[in-house]
């Protein structure tokens, strides 16, 4: 039985999956129902100086979703909390004080000044939380203030508010960052070169979810009015990988630990982000749709996952998928694949025709009773088929095997590799030597 | 004291008042929007779609249910009355398990289709519940066309002549027009009236003159309408019914399926038609399910269906069997009816088993009988009163390409023609397009 315990930058936790800052985590009531669901551990709902901000009286959420109405993207126009700090701390402390074993990270945002920092840093140094989360994350509303991605946005910023964190306590400091940006990169590096022991990511990513088309009102309406909020769920994943990935593999961060976040919704999904360099998962769309109770789906199916795999431990796990992250110019131009469908499972949809006809290399024929091929000498294998089949696993890409001639180019597959930047038609090739 | 199901003879008033509402109310209830939203969402947008190439019609049903799933279910029906101005009926009673639902590729993947009929329900629901007729004339022709019969056929032919600007006279022999569909279809599958409701929407098209009580070979002569239109189209449908040709078949309360079906069509209180206790249908078609079915509705205690041949050549599909076998109805197959008893009024029927001989079926000298006060026969539909010229093809009226019979300026279509199913949605097809035929002809 693989073992799920979870050491995150000393924080040490019963599995890997964290609770987000978020309304899950913003009140006792809620966390302890999370800890008594299994879940490893919660970052708490940021909190800020007094007077408590205020939110609005109108709906938080706007959403997307796929068919079924299965909830893909949400977004959020909720600020940080709306309780006063003494509340909070209280209830942290009594929370923590009864779930020793759990990480109980919080997350912090205050006014960019040291002096703002050094107030509140005690007080949450005093309830026994094991670390603190900086919030220069969230895109809407507190960010008009100077705050959040306002911060996340400017590396200097990141650097210097996480140096006066570690300066001024003796708890673990971890960088929540805004996707919000050109270059995940930048901001990973100044929280690094800051001293932050950590990095999580993504905060939300800015947005408008829908438009009401009768009041021509962005949604979540507020009296006939919309702001942008923080995106997140499901339809977020692909990005919050690649960024996590872009940080992992980056000389300059290396080995910064991470706290991966953004669509996690099933234990698959957490392996990713492991793979791909995280050290742990926050979750926070994936209980707001479904409950606490999915942690159990999550533990299991990572457990078993990481028994038939022979992973021993969550650490054997993290990173595993980076060294195969690489950059387009050296992926090997002579990998040829071609797509293959399995007649046994096709149930003659077409779409793979449609969209190969219509929109792709009309690769794939048509028989006069629905009978679906791939005509090799047009297929690309650009894996469209793949992706709009309604079966999974009836359409597959297989690689040709070495000295098999491609239909397509007429050349003889080599199992030499080859890339772009050797490439002879690439103006700034490098010959072989 | 109240009769029950054990009262014996045809009697009325078998059920409390409550049980007739339940059994005669809608077979399959329309769905809500919510349950509209969650069945369109299973349907994938096939490409060149299965389900299209099986309807009758070719309703672009991937594109109906990407307009219910998208919010639009008025543009859904559009789609649909495009190609069915029947729709609303036909997706009540379209046997779809046999058609656009066998053929969706669900069924294939899991065996439960998109439930297209049902979704066609709610769009064509949606649309007339709201009084909206989306067809306007165009511009007078001048063009007078005679359609004789107001059934599936005609009405889809008057309707696309209308629209084109066609003058229209539509002649029904019946008191209401909707054929089949006011007097031919199981109560429960067009609940509340619905056949006249449908004609009355189809007809605020305009350019269109009902004439009822009115048939051929009676009222009418093919010579008269010839000269007085432009062209005539017939779809008289198959008025008379085969005989089974039995000893016993004139005895009292042995009489023809179509008749009780209409009778109870017609019955403005449930409560009030007769039904025997112990009832037997001859027959294995959609005829013999009706009667059978609503016969146990009315509340007969026993309703046997005896067919002649074996289960998979009974015309009633799979689903239809099965839903006679849910309301409590016994099949028997492989077996006719070689006497029918009785002494004034019926008693029993005598039955002989059956086997498939390279010389047709042969009956064996095993035989039974079951007790009846009740016999319906549905064993088929002729054609009757058929006016004289028109070339024959089997049965039924010859007719090439779009319903041409061998007549100059007269087409066929629905049940009296030949070719295709006798089924509703057919009957629209083959009126529809006579109806484009009849128009390219006129404005040649």
């Amino acid at each position: 039985m693989a073992d799920l315990s979870s050491n995150f930058v000393g924080i040490k936790s019963p599995n890997p999956f964290w609770l987000a800052s978020a309304p899950p985590t913003d009140k006792e009531y809620n966390v302890r129902r999370a800890f008594d669901a299994g879940w490893g551990g919660v970052v708490w709902k940021t909190l800020g100086e007094d007077p408590h901000v205020v939110n609005v009286n109108g709906p938080r959420y706007g959403a997307i979703w796929g068919a079924d109405r299965r909830l893909l993207g949400l977004n959020n126009i909720e600020l940080i909390t709306d309780r006063p700090l003494e509340v909070n701390l209280r209830e942290i402390k009594a929370v923590k004080r009864d779930y020793p074993d759990r990480a109980m990270i919080v997350s912090l945002m205050v006014p960019c000044e040291e002096q703002a920092w050094k107030r509140i840093l005690p007080l949450v140094e005093e309830t026994g939380a094991d670390g603190i989360e900086l919030n220069f994350g969230c895109p809407h509303g507190m960010s008009e203030r100077g705050m959040g991605a306002a911060v996340g946005q400017v590396p200097e910023y990141i650097e210097m508010v996480a140096r006066w964190c570690k300066a001024n306590t003796r708890m673990p400091v971890i960088v929540k960052l805004t996707p919000n940006i050109t270059d995940v990169r930048y901001p990973a590096r100044a929280a690094k070169a800051g001293g932050a022991d950590a990095v999580s990511l993504i905060n939300t990513i800015s947005s408008i979810t829908s438009v009401n088309l009768d009041s021509m009102s962005p949604e979540p309406s507020i009296d006939g009015k919309g702001s942008h909020g923080g995106y997140c769920g499901p339809a977020v994943k692909p990005i919050a990988l690649n960024m996590v990935a872009e940080i992992a593999r980056d000389p300059e961060t290396a080995g910064l630990p991470i706290s991966g976040i953004g669509g996690v919704t099933t234990w698959r999904d957490a392996a990713e982000f492991l793979a791909l360099g995280a050290g742990n998962v926050q979750v926070c769309t994936a209980v707001m749709t479904y409950g606490f109770k999915i942690v159990e789906e999550m533990k299991s199916g990572l457990s078993q996952w990481m028994d038939e795999k022979g992973y021993s431990s969550v650490a054997e796990v993290t990173g595993r998928a980076v060294p195969n992250v690489t950059d387009w110019q050296y992926l090997n131009l002579n990998y040829v694949a071609k797509a293959e469908i399995n007649q046994d499972d096709c149930i003659q949809c077409g779409r793979c025709y449609a969209a190969c006809e219509d929109t792709s290399h009309q690769a794939i024929a048509m028989s006069e009773d629905r009978v679906f091929s791939v005509i090799d000498e047009e297929c690309v294998a650009c894996n469209l088929c793949v992706n709009v089949c309604p079966v999974e696993g009836c359409i597959t890409m297989v690689p040709m095997a070495t000295g098999q001639t491609d239909p397509r180019t007429g050349k003889v597959v080599s199992d030499t590799y080859a890339n772009w930047t050797t490439h002879p038609n690439n103006p700034a090739a490098t010959a072989a030597e | 004291m109240a009769n029950s199901h054990l009262t014996p003879g045809v009697v009325a008033g078998r059920l409390k008042p409550r049980d007739y509402h339940d059994n005669f109310s809608d077979k399959e209830p329309p769905l809500d929007a919510h349950e509209a939203a969650v069945a369109a969402d299973r349907c994938y947008f096939c490409h060149d779609a299965p389900c299209m190439t099986a309807c009758p019609t070719s309703i672009d049903i991937p594109l109906f249910i990407r307009q219910i799933q998208t919010g639009t279910p008025q543009a859904a029906a559009h789609t649909i009355f495009d190609q069915n101005i029947l729709g609303g009926m036909c997706a009540r009673v379209c046997p779809t398990e046999q058609l656009c639902e066998e053929a969706c590729v669900r069924e294939i993947a899991e065996g439960k289709p998109v439930e297209i009929g049902r979704l066609q329900r709610f769009a064509t629901d949606t649309v007339m519940a709201a009084g909206i007729h989306p067809y306007t004339r165009a511009a007078p022709t001048g063009k007078s066309v005679a359609v004789v019969g107001a059934g599936p056929a005609g009405l889809a032919c008057a309707h696309r002549l209308a629209m084109y600007g066609h003058d229209v006279t539509l002649f029904d022999a019946n008191e209401k027009p909707g054929g089949l569909n006011e007097y031919g279809i199981a109560t429960y599958k067009t609940a509340g009236d619905f056949a006249q409701q449908e004609v009355d929407w189809l007809m605020s098209i305009g350019g269109i003159t009902l004439k009822t009580g009115t048939a051929i070979g009676r009222e009418l002569s093919l010579q008269a309408l010839r000269a007085d239109h432009d062209a005539v189209f017939l779809a008289v449908g198959l008025a008379g019914v085969n005989a089974l040709r039995t000893e016993g078949e004139d005895i009292s309360h042995v009489q023809d399926a179509v008749d009780f079906i209409s009778g109870l069509r017609q019955a403005g209180e449930f409560s009030a038609v007769p039904v025997g206790r112990d009832v037997v249908v001859i027959g294995g078609g959609m005829t013999a399910v009706d009667a059978a079915v609503q016969s146990k509705l009315l509340g007969a205690e026993h309703v046997t269906m005896v067919y002649r041949r074996g289960r998979d050549r009974m015309s009633a599909s799979e689903h239809e069997q099965d839903h006679a076998a849910s309301k409590g109805v016994r099949i028997i197959t492989e077996a006719a009816p070689v006497r029918i008893i009785g002494d004034g009024a019926v008693t029993a029927v005598e039955f002989a088993y059956t086997h498939e001989t390279d010389d047709g079926l042969s009956l064996s000298d095993e035989t039974f009988r079951l007790k009846a006060d009740q016999v319906f026969k549905a064993i088929g539909q002729t054609l009757d009163g058929l006016p004289d010229g028109l070339t024959l093809s089997g049965r039924k009226i010859a007719v090439t390409g779009a319903g041409r019979t061998n007549l100059d300026g007269v087409w066929a279509g629905g049940d009296c023609a030949a070719g295709g199913d006798d089924l509703t949605v057919t009957a629209v097809a083959e009126g529809r397009d006579a109806a484009e035929d009849i128009h390219s002809q006129l404005m040649a």
